[in-house]
């Protein structure tokens, strides 16, 4: 157990400092006793809806979407036992991008948008692991590749879209398109699906340890295969819908986190995935303090910065794979 | 004491006709071995026998109950099977490699502790790559990492023992220690049954053999019965020439 608190404890301290420095800086930047004292309901009123009701909700946002990008990547990436697999490169993120902007263009409610953000998901990554599983199974090659090609489709129908959506709709399907957070809203539903999926990721974890090893190996020690890549899919797709709900589409997220971690903590999914939802929310935390502090008061899409990190990375990992 | 049945079982080889329905029952003390050639099913035959494939006909009984209707987990505290082909996804050390054994008996919430611990460091110094626990399984030799698979399995400490080749990849010293192991375990009471190229060490080491042909026939008996040169020429397709050497027969293929 303590190998497991020592490293979850360091990256929780560093989740919070980078919570305290995007709450901190901006286009007005606030000391650290003024933080205290509107948390504390004191302070001057100004100050207090700045941090409590612009900057805390959105860092909060902010932190909760990177975690769930990360760990939906993790677990992706033990269901195709392959570590280039992510929510964004195998086009999840663009099927659910699709289904939001679908909702948005039919005038539905949030809630609806969201659902259908869900489903597509859901459709996008069935489309991808049934077109890349074929005969032989998920070959590296094959799956990235589907992934891709199914990406440039979801991107070619949101590009048919916003052709042909009305241009009082327009503004708000782009900043899906973009991985904006300023529209985040409450970070309430993303931060509890958070906490549930690290809490499961416990129990589960060594039957994820188990599966990472290949489907046949898993299935001889007691996993039921079956159920559980099921489970993972959908935890996966699930994941990856709220966080584009929150956040539009923000990538390489979920491949660069998990990557790092695995590097430096090994390969325990009960360990690595709580220290995904660490990381990853720290990370996106970073990322948007820099996109909103760049060129304040203007600020950037947040999907530009983790792009501008994520790219390089990608390409040097896929260099590496032989 | 757990006994393995094959009841009028067929192996579904697609494109293959039915052949011999399977009438094996793999009785605890056991060592059996499969014999054929390449593509006769025997690696489909063992994933048969352990419930990781269906078959096209008959079932599978672990001690009386169909295979099929007991939980994965059940059967993974019961059997054991090293497997020919292994891919290793993420980087993991021998040391935890071998841990996995005990996943069928840890609760979830359940931490691996030291017992469990002891059971992999014992079952890595059986195997002799004790010395290698802090290696990522990536950088082992093919015969380190065969026998790295099989300190799994012994870490598994399952009651019926399915075994793919267990050779494969290993020196003399160490084919003659795994097969040692595998009739040490039936000694014990274990069900032991693998697939084997090597004729000679199955002569040397199995009680029992199941020979497949590649056309779906089988038959299966003691040693002794089915050591037959005749049979086993038709089996190969190969001429043999037979010596008896240090109480076994050797079976070298003429030239």
């Amino acid at each position: 157990m303590t190998a497991l608190i020592r490293p979850l404890g360091a990256l929780a301290l560093s989740a919070l400092a980078a919570l305290v420095l995007s709450v901190a800086l901006g286009s007005v930047t606030l000391p650290p006793d003024e933080i205290l004292a509107a948390l504390g309901g004191q302070g001057e009123a100004l100050s207090r809806t700045l941090i409590l009701e612009l900057r805390l909700p959105r860092s909060l946002a902010a932190f909760a979407v990177g975690g769930l990008l990360a760990v939906a990547g993790a677990l992706m990436q033990v269901l195709l036992r392959n570590p280039l697999a992510d929510p964004y490169v195998l086009g999840l993120s663009g099927g659910a991008s699709v289904g939001a902007l679908m909702a948005m263009l039919a005038g539905l409610g949030s809630v609806l948008v969201s659902g259908s953000a869900f489903v597509g998901a859901l459709v996008s990554t069935l489309l991808v692991f049934g077109l890349a599983h074929g005969r032989g199974g998920w070959t590296p090659a094959r799956l990235l590749l589907t992934g891709v090609v199914v990406a440039a489709g979801w991107g070619a129908v949101i590009t048919l879209m916003l052709a042909v959506s009305p241009a009082d709709r327009l503004p708000g399907m782009l900043y899906w398109l973009m991985g904006d957070l300023s529209y985040a809203g409450t970070p309430w539903p993303p931060l509890v699906l958070l906490a549930i999926v690290c809490l499961l990721a416990v129990p589960l974890g060594r039957n994820l340890n188990v599966l990472a090893r290949g489907a046949m190996q898993a299935a001889a020690l007691g996993v039921s295969v079956r159920r559980l890549e099921w489970g993972l899919y959908l935890a996966a797709s699930a994941l990856t819908a709220m966080a584009v709900t929150t956040a539009g589409s923000i990538g390489f997220v979920g491949l660069v986190v998990p990557h790092m971690l695995r590097l430096l903590l090994g390969n325990d999914q009960r360990l690595i995935l709580p220290a995904c939802a660490l990381a990853g929310g720290t990370l996106l935390l970073l990322a948007d303090t820099l996109a909103r502090i760049m060129i304040a008061p203007e600020q950037l899409p947040v999907g530009v910065i983790t792009a501008l990190l994520g790219v390089p990375t990608f390409l040097y990992l896929l260099y590496r794979s032989q | 004491m757990r006994r393995l049945e094959a009841r009028e079982l067929v192996i579904d080889v697609p494109g293959r006709p039915a052949g011999r329905a399977l009438g094996v029952c793999v009785e605890p003390g056991q060592m059996w071995g499969v014999l054929g050639p390449n593509g006769a099913g025997k690696t489909t035959l063992l994933h048969t026998l352990a419930g990781l494939r269906a078959p096209r006909r008959g079932e599978v009984r672990l001690d009386g109950r169909p295979l099929a209707a007991l939980k994965r987990r059940q059967v993974a505290r019961q059997l054991g099977l090293i497997f020919q082909e292994r891919h290793d996804g993420f980087p993991a050390t021998v040391r935890e490699t071998a841990l996995i054994g005990r996943h069928p008996y840890l609760s979830p919430w359940q931490m691996e502790g030291a017992e469990e611990l002891r059971l992999a460091e014992a079952a890595l110094e059986r195997l002799d790559v004790a010395h290698l626990a802090e290696r990522l399984v990536s950088t082992l030799s093919g015969g380190e990492r065969q026998r790295l698979a099989i300190a799994t399995v012994l870490t598994q400490a399952p009651a019926i023992w399915l075994a793919d080749e267990p050779t494969n990849h290993l020196d003399l010293h160490h084919q003659a220690g795994v097969m040692a192991l595998l009739a040490e375990q039936a000694a014990e009471g274990c069900a032991v049954l693998m697939c084997l190229h090597d004729l000679n060490l199955a002569a040397r080491w199995c009680d029992h053999l199941l020979l497949l042909y590649p056309d779906g026939e089988a038959c299966w008996g003691p040693a002794e019965a089915m050591l037959v040169p005749e049979v086993l020429e038709r089996l190969y397709g190969q001429r043999l020439a037979t010596a008896w050497v240090d109480g076994a027969p050797v079976f070298v293929p003429v030239r």
